[in-house]
């Protein structure tokens, strides 16, 4: 038999280069197919050195393939395996290598959305949108570079661990493992996601509760403060330190005599951010009605919009 | 606005546009894309806070399956652009902003509908890739591949360069005309848009199991002092510890009833 064919590092380098478009011919009929195909012929060149060989490795590659974009690195990575002990005359079916595709590709869905989307992006996003609502350029530079290095490290790890494996990743794939990080990953998001809804999600209530009109002592005697200032530059001095040590052990309820209580306020007291959270089970239940979110984010505006001119809001 | 600056700025959207469909490198994310545009165009600053702004707002906006969620890329550019246009005519950075956000929506829907139209476009392309497959003609496969990433950027790009040519004096009218009632509503809304991506990734995630996480995050994160580094710390931490516990449980569950412990590690070795 003549010397084995093998993937060197380059061609896997390539088909991982290529990869990163899986999604440009994304279409309604079969999906990922396009840019899975063009993933592979660096792979296809190289091992088939037969046009008719060619010609029937592009078309299995054109079949409907469909998966998170990321993920989807492991999956080619055995595929590159396959397609190697193909071409070195193993008796691989198309049915085997497409099977491990359709077979790969839902479980693995499954994994990358919760991990990558719903986890990693809203926790680097709400990191980087966090520095950026302060004017920083820190903020886009760092969700950026962060997100790039994890996602090229993982696309290229993930690949060369499918190929090092070939078929039998399968077997740590039905395993426990990706179950494991499903979860971990789901508890760390609605963990982020929680502490995200109080932090980010604004509401605020305007109509004022209570007036208390407040005893001698607990409020800042402006006219005592002015009367210091009126004795030249160094009573300014004072009425301002004065001021300021009067506000830090009162508080800012100490800044006038009345005490105004909002319904805002009183929430709070409650818990901060009750109505933030009250706001988004709100949405979590429209959703599962199959209410629209564009229509709920029109709403919302219409809401803010509304309250606003009632002045609730 | 200057011909080079229109042309870095079609560049960006291309770039958004193209991204909006692969996904990798996030040029569609608003905290990038609307930097970018403010970085070309001279008004980084504005550009950095009104991508946060918006980027806290899409942080849910995932394409999962074949499903397509409201479109950042499409929204991100012609909003930081219209942002741009006002800052240009005079309009103070806060205002410039706020309007900017209410326009987002509106663009995030009709970016989807536009990635839908190429999305079908791209039906056709892989036919012709399916004639060049029969061919083995790799230059046609890389091309017509290369071509439907170009709609994709050509999508954003078009309407961006569209954009460009409105005159400042139109923006400057529509925001005057603009009551402050409804610019202060609009912002008051936008404060709640937030909640509608969080609610989508809960609905993705939640079962009854993770639900009280969701619960220790919200609490712990009125606690100003944690950053969000912290409360991703403690969150990995949590995380970890219970998927420890759950396993120990669950291997121990078996032999819990036989009240040996050295019996069961005996056991264990067998």
């Amino acid at each position: 038999m003549a010397d084995k064919i093998t993937l060197s590092k380059s061609d896997r380098l390539a088909v991982w280069f290529r990869h990163q478009y899986l999604q440009g011919s994304w279409n309604y009929e079969r999906m990922q197919n396009g840019g899975w195909c063009f993933s592979m012929i660096p792979a296809i060149k190289k091992l088939y050195p037969n046009k008719e060989d060619q010609i029937a490795a592009l078309k299995r590659h054109m079949e409907f393939y469909n998966t998170h974009p990321y993920v989807s690195s492991p999956v080619i990575g055995v595929t590159l395996a396959l397609e190697e002990d193909r071409a070195n005359g193993a008796p691989v079916e198309d049915a085997a290598i497409q099977g491990v595709k359709v077979g790969m590709m839902g479980p693995l869905a499954g994994v990358g959305d919760p991990v990558f989307w719903f986890t990693l992006r809203p926790l680097l996003g709400a990191l980087g949108a966090s520095l950026a609502m302060g004017g920083s350029i820190m903020g886009p530079i760092l969700f950026f570079v962060l997100w790039n290095v994890i996602r090229l490290a993982f696309e290229w790890y993930t690949q060369e661990f499918g190929y090092q494996l070939g078929t039998s990743i399968t077997k740590d794939l039905s395993g426990g493992l990706m179950g494991k990080i499903t979860e971990g990953a789901s508890i760390l998001g609605m963990f982020v996601i929680g502490g995200l809804v109080e932090r980010w999600v604004s509401i605020k209530f305007t109509p004022i509760v209570s007036t208390v009109t407040q005893s001698e002592g607990a409020y800042i005697d402006w006219d005592a403060i002015a009367e210091t200032a009126g004795s030249g530059a160094q009573g300014v001095a004072d009425a301002i330190q004065s001021a300021l040590s009067q506000y830090s052990s009162l508080g800012a309820t100490g800044l006038s005599i009345d005490k105004v209580t909002t319904l805002q306020s009183n929430l709070d007291q409650l818990i901060p951010g009750l109505a933030a959270v009250a706001v988004t089970l709100l949405c979590c239940w429209l959703l599962k009605k199959k209410v629209s979110p564009i229509a709920i984010i029109i709403g919302m505006f219409a809401i803010g919009i509304l309250g606003h001119l009632a002045q609730i809001l | 606005m200057s011909v080079f600056t229109i042309i870095l700025i079609v560049f960006v959207a291309f770039l958004a546009g193209m991204e909006g469909v692969l996904d990798q490198w996030q040029f569609h994310q608003p905290l990038v894309a609307c930097t970018l545009i403010g970085l070309v165009s001279g008004y980084l600053e504005a550009g950095i806070i009104l991508g946060g702004t918006l980027q806290m707002m899409a942080l849910g906006w995932a394409n999962v399956g074949a499903a397509v969620a409201p479109d950042a890329a499409l929204a991100s550019v012609a909003s930081a652009i219209l942002m741009v246009i006002a800052l240009i005519g005079g309009s103070d950075q806060g205002t410039a902003i706020s309007t900017a956000i209410a326009v987002a929506v509106p663009l995030s829907v009709a970016g989807l509908f536009l990635t839908m139209i190429v999305r079908t476009i791209a039906i056709p392309i892989v036919h012709i890739m399916d004639g060049a497959a029969a061919r083995a003609d790799y230059t046609a496969l890389d091309v017509w591949s290369i071509i439907a990433i170009c709609l994709q950027g050509i999508r954003i790009a078009i309407p961006a360069a569209a954009l460009c040519f409105i005159p400042s004096g139109a923006v400057m009218g529509a925001l005057n005309m603009m009551p402050a009632w409804l610019n202060e509503g609009m912002t008051i809304g936008g404060g709640m848009v937030a909640a509608v991506g969080y609610a989508m990734v809960i609905n993705m995630m939640a079962t009854k199991e993770v639900w009280p996480f969701f619960a220790l995050g919200f609490c712990l994160a009125a606690i100003s002092q944690l950053t969000l580094i912290a409360l991703g710390v403690i969150g990995i931490s949590l995380a970890l510890i219970y998927l420890g516990l759950k396993e120990l449980a669950q291997s121990g569950a078996g032999a819990a009833g036989s009240g040996d412990p050295l019996g069961d590690i005996l056991d264990d070795y067998e």
